[in-house]
């Protein structure tokens, strides 16, 4: 039975019965990161130099040097990287626990109204809503906030801001509290730069996807893509974050298992 | 009298484009001290200290008395031509290609008579005339002979602009148009008769006023350009590169910490992204296409500019991490204009004083106005000099660095 | 009050020597030295042990000096200079070796001057000739001497009324002297109205007011009348010699030579004037200069060298015959060998056995260097008088 799960998995893939959609962003140095006040410590950008390239620096072999901050491309965050979360236990990249690392993903799809509105808030009438048609939201599940955001290749558009800040969509304090309080979600995904709404700041608290789920020990997925060909639910999400000692965060490859009678696309 | 420098025709795609040649550079040190003021568009002739004679060529002892108390001191350059003559033949490759070229001999008001480079417009002599001191092609210092008065158009004179780097009818790029300095300099070089002006912008999500309306004069176009990222600065080369004929680094990263007021180094380390490997990436960027074309015809490839800050001859505590990137910058400056040498690429090093802008918000006044800092940027090519203190703050602490380094430190420790 | 400077009462030049000046050489300065050396040699019957003094002229021996040509030929003298001073070369060296033999420092002075021109020489030469060459001049791309003398021919033009003619004449009549040299470089005659249309090369000079660069040497032996007869050699006496660095400082620009301050000295010495030379050999590297010295060794006035000019003649048989085996304007200008055309060609016309045509009867002849522009003009002057050593005289 043990073995048969996992070899189900592996000929599943095999037959293309399971597809596997990358919802990953591809790192370049044109890839938008949060912008802080320019006081404020900022986040790097992702930056890459060549080590050697056939030639001189090195005879037979390709290689680069990359930099970039915790939070940078399509990137988890960690209850560490929050205030809120700063003295749970398990906090930070190195030691949650990895069995959260392979979870279901619920679907929550807000294109249209996002199209609509820049601006447009998730709330908890939009989610018990959501769940009338696809069921209720399961424990431990991931949730991502479908906006087709990841479609607008143009930086600009991407981070859309204005002489008041960003204007990207994001979920509102209840809806927030509802998920981790009510539904105990694993962690809230986005496909803006940020879990939280663009005017999130001036939200009470601010930032509240940060805040409560960070303090309740839930994490975060930003930068997503592709969301577009997943299901409401059923897709398996496998987001591992780099293994860096107290991290806060990491850029990372997210893939996501989905039935092919399933797939969107 | 000078013909107005026409719009330079096109290329001839057909034709190879000259290497670039430069005049003879070999001088004794005590001559450089002639190039040390000509580089600031100074002409000082060495003064004895107790016999009061002036030396030309430059000595290391007074020819009068023996004495080796010679001061380098201020001269007006005030002079009678004495002779001409036109070269038709040298030995130096640089002067091959450039015969027939005018020379002259000028017996200065103040003493010395000396042979100097002659404007077009210089009439024959007996004739007053002016001397200045210019740097040549090879950076060195040269005399040159310039009409009593200014003619109309003197300026285009051919000999002349070998000594300068006049923005007219070339092509700039400009590396941060989101900045007021950077915004000033694209006007003020089109106001100088630039052919066109490339405008480079980072994070174009963060908009900045005033880029739209640079934008929209005919001159001028926006290239995507941030420092700190080598394959946006090599994107740019590939697609520009060989045209540029003057680069303007204006682009840097300004915070007001000092060590202690700012834990960690993240400041620090985007100041030298910006402003000392920035500009390493540049160089190496399009450095190379610009050294091959220090020869090409009239519009030529003519200068590199550096926009540093006087705080990169002395710290400045309160800036003290931006002091240091900008002396970084300075350091690799003076290796690059080593290297640019041989192409005739005059490499120009600005030293603002404090620009009135966001980072500078609590100096005191005096603070440099970034339209009077273009505008001292675009006389610098006009004049050819290489080491530019606009303003009175730079002025004030180029003088006290001068006279005594270790004491400005002391100074601005407060 | 200064001691008046004892003549010179005994001393002779001997065994003019050249060898024949080529474009371009693959040699170095030591070869034509060392030929020139053999030719003193063989002229003068005398076995290498006798030459017991030397000195050197050149510019292209880096990094030697005169020491290093005596072990490179063998010598072991007990008198020993370098005098790498150019146009002034030759008068200088006849002057101190005239006193070496005098005072009896060396019995007989071997006095060389040469130099190799490869194809890069003559740059590298002027590029780096001095500091205030190397400061001042050399990156107006005067291209060595050219325009540093251009500017004082058109000043001397300004100055004087001296016209291109009238250094056409001389160039003329120095290329028809030169027709009967057969080391001349120059073989074809000159015309006047070749000479003006030349190319111009650093206005107002043009093509032919320059001197062409070539390989080559020259050489000549000092020693007592006494020696030189014992050994059965012709001579010429040295009457009187002068030279002057560095005058007229104060001058903004070049009009006028040192002979000015010291010809008085020079013909006072020899108990001569102008007009008793026979022949005068002036440097030449551009006519300008022999206008100067025309005027500065007392043949006119100052600024009346171009009229001077004009109602004489020059070629061997002419009024005042000048630069008699054609000068450097018309042989080449072999470096510091340059510097002793005149002499040697004079010592050649008093002895009776010159290259091309003699001057008839001559019996006193001039021989003036001139030299060093190392800024702005020429530093060094000399002048000698030599006199045909009439038998018993």
């Amino acid at each position: 039975m043990s073995a048969s799960v996992l070899s189900d998995l592996v000929s599943g893939l095999a037959a293309g019965r399971i597809r596997v959609i990358d919802l990953t962003r591809t790192l370049a140095p044109e890839l938008p990161q949060i912008v802080l006040p320019p006081e404020l410590g900022q986040c790097w950008p992702f930056r890459i130099e060549e080590v050697s390239r056939y030639d001189e620096r090195g005879p037979a072999w390709y290689w680069n040097n990359f930099s970039c901050g915790e939070h940078t491309g399509t990137h988890f965050d960690a209850p560490i990287h929050w205030v809120s979360g700063r003295d749970l236990p398990g906090n930070s990249v190195d030691t949650l626990p990895v069995e959260h690392l392979v979870a279901p993903a619920c679907v929550v799809d807000c294109s249209a109204e996002a199209a609509a509105d820049a601006d447009f808030l998730l709330t908890v009438d939009f989610l018990r809503a959501w769940e009338a048609r696809h069921g209720r939201i399961p424990p431990r599940a991931w949730v991502l906030m479908r906006t087709d955001w990841s479609k607008r290749t143009d930086p600009v558009a991407y981070q859309n801001f204005d002489e008041s800040g960003q204007h990207t969509p994001g979920p509102d304090v209840e809806a927030v509290k509802f998920l981790v309080h009510e539904r105990d979600v694993l962690g809230f995904g986005s496909e803006a730069i940020g879990t939280d709404a663009g005017q999130a700041a001036h939200f009470r608290p601010p930032y509240p996807c940060h805040y409560f789920m960070h303090g309740s020990g839930r994490y975060g997925l930003q930068c997503l893509t592709n969301l577009d060909r997943l299901p409401p639910t059923g897709a398996v999400l496998i987001c591992p974050p780099l293994k860096i000692r107290q991290g806060s965060g990491s850029p990372l490859r997210v893939l996501a298992l989905v039935a092919a009678d399933a797939a969107g696309v | 009298m000078t013909a107005p420098l026409e719009r330079p025709r096109r290329k001839n795609p057909v034709l190879r484009t000259r290497l670039p040649t430069t005049p003879p550079a070999a001088r004794s040190r005590v001559a450089l001290g002639l190039t040390a003021a000509a580089a600031l568009g100074r002409f000082e002739l060495q003064v004895c200290r107790d016999c009061g004679a002036v030396q030309y060529p430059p000595r290391e002892a007074c020819h009068a008395c023996l004495s080796e108390r010679l001061d380098w001191r201020a001269q007006d350059g005030a002079g009678e031509l004495l002779a001409e003559t036109v070269l038709h033949h040298g030995l130096e490759l640089y002067y091959r290609e450039r015969v027939p070229w005018r020379i002259g001999t000028v017996r200065l008001d103040c003493g010395p008579a000396v042979v100097a480079h002659l404007h077009g417009d210089c009439p024959a002599p007996p004739a007053r005339v002016r001397v200045r001191a210019c740097l040549d092609r090879a950076g060195q210092a040269a005399l040159f002979a310039i009409p009593e008065k200014d003619t109309p158009s003197m300026a285009d004179d051919r000999q002349l602009r070998e000594m300068t780097c006049d923005p007219q009818h070339r092509k700039i790029l400009v590396t941060d148009g989101k900045t007021a300095l950077g915004q000033a300099l694209v006007r003020a070089f089109v106001a100088a008769g630039a052919e066109l002006v490339w405008v480079g912008h980072a994070e174009p999500w963060k908009r900045a006023p005033g880029l739209d309306a640079l934008a929209a004069l005919p001159q001028s176009t926006l290239v995507p350009l941030d420092l700190t990222d080598a394959r946006s600065v090599e994107n740019l080369a590939a697609a520009i590169g060989g045209k540029v004929d003057i680069l303007v680094n204006n682009a840097e990263h300004h915070r007001t910490f000092g060590i202690e007021a700012r834990r960690g180094i993240d400041a620090a380390r985007a100041e030298m992204d910006v402003n000392y490997f920035g500009l390493l990436r540049l160089a190496q960027a399009f450095a190379p296409a610009l050294r091959a074309r220090g020869a090409d015809g009239a519009a030529s490839a003519a200068a590199w500019v550096n926009v540093l800050s006087i705080f990169a001859l002395a710290n400045f505590p309160p800036h003290g991490t931006y002091s240091a990137s900008k002396a970084a910058a300075h350091s690799a400056a003076q290796c690059l204009r080593a290297e640019m040498r041989g192409s005739g690429v005059r490499v120009v090093n600005v030293f603002p004083g404090p620009i009135d802008d966001e980072w500078n918000q609590l100096l005191l006044p005096p603070k440099l106005a970034p339209g009077g800092l273009a505008n001292a940027i675009v006389a610098a090519l006009r004049s050819g000099v290489e080491d530019v203190y606009p303003g009175d703050v730079a002025q004030d602490w180029l003088a006290r660095w001068r006279d005594n380094p270790k004491a400005l430190e002391r100074e601005v420790a407060g | 009050m200064t001691r008046a400077r004892r003549g010179y009462e005994d001393v002779v030049a001997a065994v003019p020597v050249t060898v024949p000046y080529v474009r371009f050489s693959i040699r170095g300065a030591h070869w034509f030295i060392g030929r020139a050396l053999a030719g003193l040699l063989r002229d003068s019957g005398l076995r290498k042990e006798a030459i017991d003094g030397l000195c050197v002229a050149s510019f292209t021996l880096a990094p030697d000096t005169a020491i290093g040509v005596a072990q490179h030929l063998g010598l072991a003298p007990r008198w020993l200079d370098f005098v790498p001073m150019g146009g002034a070369a030759a008068v200088i060296a006849l002057r101190r070796a005239a006193r070496a033999v005098e005072s009896g420092d060396a019995e007989v002075v071997a006095c060389v001057a040469g130099d190799t021109n490869s194809v890069d020489t003559f740059r590298q030469g002027t590029a780096g000739f001095s500091q205030f060459a190397r400061d001042a001049v050399y990156p107006y791309g005067s291209g060595g001497p050219n325009a540093s003398f251009a500017l004082l021919t058109a000043h001397y033009m300004r100055a004087f009324g001296a016209r291109r003619e009238d250094f056409g004449r001389l160039c003329v009549a120095q290329r028809a002297n030169a027709l009967a040299n057969p080391h001349a470089l120059f073989k074809q005659p000159l015309t006047l109205e070749q000479y003006l249309s030349a190319r111009p090369v650093a206005e107002p000079l043009h093509l032919f007011d320059c001197v062409m660069p070539c390989a080559g040497a020259e050489a000549f032996l000092v020693m007592r009348r006494s020696r030189a007869e014992a050994q059965g050699l012709r001579c010429a006496r040295l009457l009187a010699a002068i030279e002057r660095h560095n005058a007229f400082a104060a001058d903004p620009i070049q009009f006028r030579g040192g002979w000015a301050l010291d010809r008085d000295e020079l013909y006072a010495q020899a108990g001569t004037a102008p007009a008793d030379m026979d022949l005068v050999e002036l440097y030449d590297d551009y006519p300008v200069i022999v206008l100067m010295q025309l005027e500065d060794l007392g043949f006119c006035a100052k600024g009346e060298a171009p009229a001077f000019v004009r109602s004489n003649t020059f070629t061997v048989d002419g009024s005042l015959p000048l630069n008699t085996s054609g000068g450097q304007l018309s042989t080449g200008q072999a470096g510091t060998a340059g510097g002793f055309l005149g002499m040697v060609e004079a010592i050649r016309q008093l002895t009776d056995q010159p290259l091309g045509a003699p001057v008839p009867g001559a019996k006193l002849g001039l021989v003036s260097g001139f030299g060093m522009v190392t800024y702005d003009r020429g530093l060094s002057s000399g002048a000698a008088i030599l006199a045909r050593a009439e038998a018993g005289g």
